[in-house]
């Protein structure tokens, strides 16, 4: 037996590499430098170069970790350069609004960061991943350090009780979700994505159970019903960066793996994913947009939101089965809510005055006469939330119906358009809460230069989506037919 | 025929040890039980023709991870659980479903078996040739998982550390 | 040789006791030690896969191998995590801990 190494070109792994690296080094930094503020500037450098690395890819298609007579074990093509772009200004913008927040909650230690640069790796390969066993190894590397960060809030029971909650539902989801893929492995003898796509017939019983747990343990991962009940809890509970963080990071990677596997390994089974999870999306926007009409806490009225946003992305996942089109409706439509939910957590982490204190609707009474900036650009945030134009979350959702109506999904694009309308009640309620009434809050509000750039980026973003969105679904689209193989599947 | 009796052996067993930890109102208990079914379990790689998973079987899940368990329930007291059979009719009906999916496995192990084709001659299931995989198709997994494993123990290390910290102020 | 069907089935069987035990306990401890068992299903299926399909190329074991890496990972997690709850409350708590209700 001899040994044939694999054609590797680590240029390709690069974004993640620097992310890893950095993580790394951290730790070996741990051992002399105490000072708190030299991990914040490096993890910001070591993303914005990993972003720089990663842009550099934009038009290429490349594979590496080739074995002989195997497929390559980690791509990169338009999608996931789009998607790992996404990623990594969640990173950015996490920093950003996390400045200060870390500091006065004393959450603040060299590890938060070392565990947001692998978490980020984690979530960067998902979409990388052209092999299911990478998929799930991927997926452990980015939520073990999430479940971890969840926990950080020492002072709070709550806080560790939902870390609790999340880990126990992950590491199960999880399980569930490596059940299928072992299925599907059963089912076609092979790992890799195309190889799948390759062997794998209609109608074959084990691949069939292997994509309903498959698509149980992405639910869990996006929070889409009837999976979604850790969400508002883990929302709560974690500390507000790491809520951020993940309701952008895991939730987008989340999809850029679903649109993967299924568009690449799984178009053979289209017929049943896409009822299944046109149907999970029906319930997801009307369970998550009427649950949260009750919340009074912010942070599990955004928990309900990212679950309601989840189904409307779904809607595009499922029309991409139809055509190919949807998937950049799906991208765009993840970018608009990359702006807008950064955007939001910055008000929400501004007005967080002590650890768990000041995310009530309530606290929000008045805060046009405090601070009328910060007010204007919540303002913003949730018009576009609702998808009011001109906002980006108006660009996502007008192309996402689209392209639901052009796959002949008309029921889902009425249930979707009504519980927008349904959603613009609890949104506009905050902004109602702020213009309307008076308030006597004298807590100060914590909007430090990187938090007031962080919000200043993301209005600029919401904005321009929103203006603009032309340009950037055509950029949006081109990430989807530079994936030659997304094509072939859809 | 034997082969078959020794099959059936081995899964009561197992079966038997996963209700036992199941129904255990001790945490040790349930604990021990599942050592038990972890070894029965390696019993089955053996049966599988592959003995080096079994060994890691025995070493890693029933020796090194299961003694972590017993650790913490002692470290804490917790030996003692609540029972199965609690305050929720939705358990009878969530068991029903479960049942269900059984039986659905069931039938679709029945249609696989049909065109199923066994080629017991090629086996190899050496430490080498698993290792020549790892590193051959596997490399970047292989590393990313030790990533992850160190991103653990940081977890494991800061989690308890903050606690003290905690307790301190 | 035995048939593969009963390989399955019996790795279904621990599947089910496993999801069953998830959710239906309610201390963390109990949970953590189901997931268990659940990865080893998902081993077992793994294996029986490597030996009935494609015995040539040990891709299956090498997968066990990442899922037993990725459980070692998860339960020494789980655990610092129940450590630090059951030590900030002085209370065995998850006694009320249920992981289907919000």
């Amino acid at each position: 037996m001899d040994f044939q190494p694999p054609i590797i070109n680590l240029l390709i792994v690069a974004p993640l590499l620097i992310t890893m690296g950095a993580g790394l080094f951290l730790m070996l930094l741990n051992i002399f430098c105490k000072r708190d503020g030299v991990y914040y500037w490096l993890t910001l450098a070591a993303i914005a170069a990993a972003l720089v690395q990663n842009v550099a890819m934009w038009g290429h298609e490349y594979g590496t970790f080739i074995a002989r007579g195997s497929y390559p074990m980690v791509v990169s093509d338009n999608f996931s350069v789009f998607l790992n772009s996404i990623l990594l200004l969640s990173g950015i913008g996490t920093l950003l609004i996390s400045r200060n927040y870390l500091h006065r909650t004393k959450l603040e230690r060299p590890e938060f960061y070392m565990l947001m640069l692998f978490s980020l790796s984690g979530m960067m390969m998902m979409g990388m991943a052209n092999d299911l066993i990478l998929v799930f190894v991927a997926l452990e590397l980015l939520s073990i350090p999430l479940y971890i960060m969840a926990g950080l809030a020492v002072s709070r029971d709550d806080s560790k009780e939902s870390a609790m909650k999340y880990f126990l539902l992950g590491a199960f989801s999880s399980g569930i979700f490596v059940y299928g893929i072992a299925l599907i492995y059963g089912a076609t003898g092979a790992t890799a994505l195309p190889a799948v796509y390759a062997v794998l017939e209609a109608g074959s019983p084990l691949a069939m159970a292997g994509t309903a747990f498959l698509m149980v343990g992405f639910a869990f991962k996006i929070g889409a019903v009837p999976f979604h009940m850790w969400t508002p809890d883990v929302y709560e509970g974690a500390p507000t960066v790491v809520t951020a963080f993940m309701s952008v990071g895991a939730k987008v990677a989340g999809f850029a793996a679903l649109l993967r596997v299924f568009t690449v390994a799984l178009p053979a089974m289209s017929d049943a994913w896409m009822g299944a999870l046109a149907l999970i999306a029906a319930l997801t926007l009307i369970i998550g947009n009427v649950v949260a009409l009750m919340q009074t806490n912010i942070k599990r009225m955004l928990g309900y939101s990212s679950i309601a946003h989840a189904g409307y992305l779904l809607i595009g996942v499922a029309a991409a089965g139809q055509h190919s089109e949807a998937v950049g409706s799906v991208l765009l439509y993840m970018l608009a809510y990359l702006f807008t939910t950064m955007g939001a957590f910055g008000v929400v982490i501004a007005l967080e005055h002590k650890l768990g204190e000041g995310i009530m609707l309530e606290d929000y009474k008045g805060l046009a006469k405090r601070n009328p900036w910060l007010s204007a650009a919540m303002l913003v945030f949730m018009l576009s939330l609702t998808g009011v134009p001109p906002t980006g979350g108006f660009s996502g959702k007008f192309y996402i119906f689209r392209s639901a109506v052009e796959a002949n999904l008309w029921w889902l694009a009425i249930i979707a358009i009504m519980t927008s309308v349904v959603s613009g009640y609890y949104y506009l309620r905050v902004v109602f809460y702020m213009y309307m009434f008076d308030g006597d809050r004298t807590e100060p509000v914590y909007a430090g230069t990187a938090l007031k750039t962080g919000l200043l980026i993301a209005l600029v973003g919401t904005l321009w989506l929103g203006f603009f969105p032309a340009g950037w679904f055509e950029l949006a689209y081109k990430a989807v037919i530079g994936t030659t193989q997304l094509l072939a599947g859809g | 025929m034997g082969n078959s009796f020794v099959f059936m052996l081995l899964a009561v067993i197992a079966v038997g040890s996963a209700i036992g930890m199941l129904v255990s109102r001790d945490a040790v208990h349930s604990a021990l039980f599942l050592v038990l079914n972890f070894i029965t379990i390696a019993v089955f790689y053996v049966v599988l023709n592959a003995p080096f998973l079994a060994m890691v079987q025995v070493t890693v899940y029933a020796g090194a991870i299961m003694v972590l368990f017993m650790f913490v329930i002692m470290l804490l007291g917790a030996e003692r659980l609540r029972g199965m059979w609690g305050d929720r009719p939705s358990e009878l009906v969530f068991a029903a479903f479960l049942g269900f999916l059984l039986v659905v496995t069931f039938l679709i192990a029945l249609v696989m078996e049909g065109k199923t084709a066994v080629s017991a001659n090629m086996i190899d299931s050496s430490p080498v040739a698993l290792g020549l995989r790892l590193f051959e198709g596997y490399v970047f997994p292989f590393e990313v998982v030790g990533i992850l494993l160190l991103s653990a123990m940081v977890g494991v290390v800061i989690l308890t550390i903050s606690n003290k910290r905690g307790k301190n102020v | 040789m035995i048939p593969m069907s009963w390989y399955l089935i019996f790795s279904a069987a621990l599947f089910a006791i496993g999801l069953y035990g998830v959710m239906a306990r309610r201390n963390a401890i109990a949970i953590l030690m189901s997931v268990e068992l659940l990865l080893n299903a998902v081993n077992i299926n793994l294996v029986t896969f490597w030996r009935y399909r494609t015995p040539d190329r040990s891709v299956g074991l090498a997968w066990a191998v990442f899922v037993l890496a990725v459980a070692a990972a998860e339960a020494a997690v789980g655990l610092a995590l129940i450590i630090s709850v059951y030590r900030n409350r002085d209370s065995v708590i998850a006694e009320e801990l249920d992981l289907l209700r919000n």
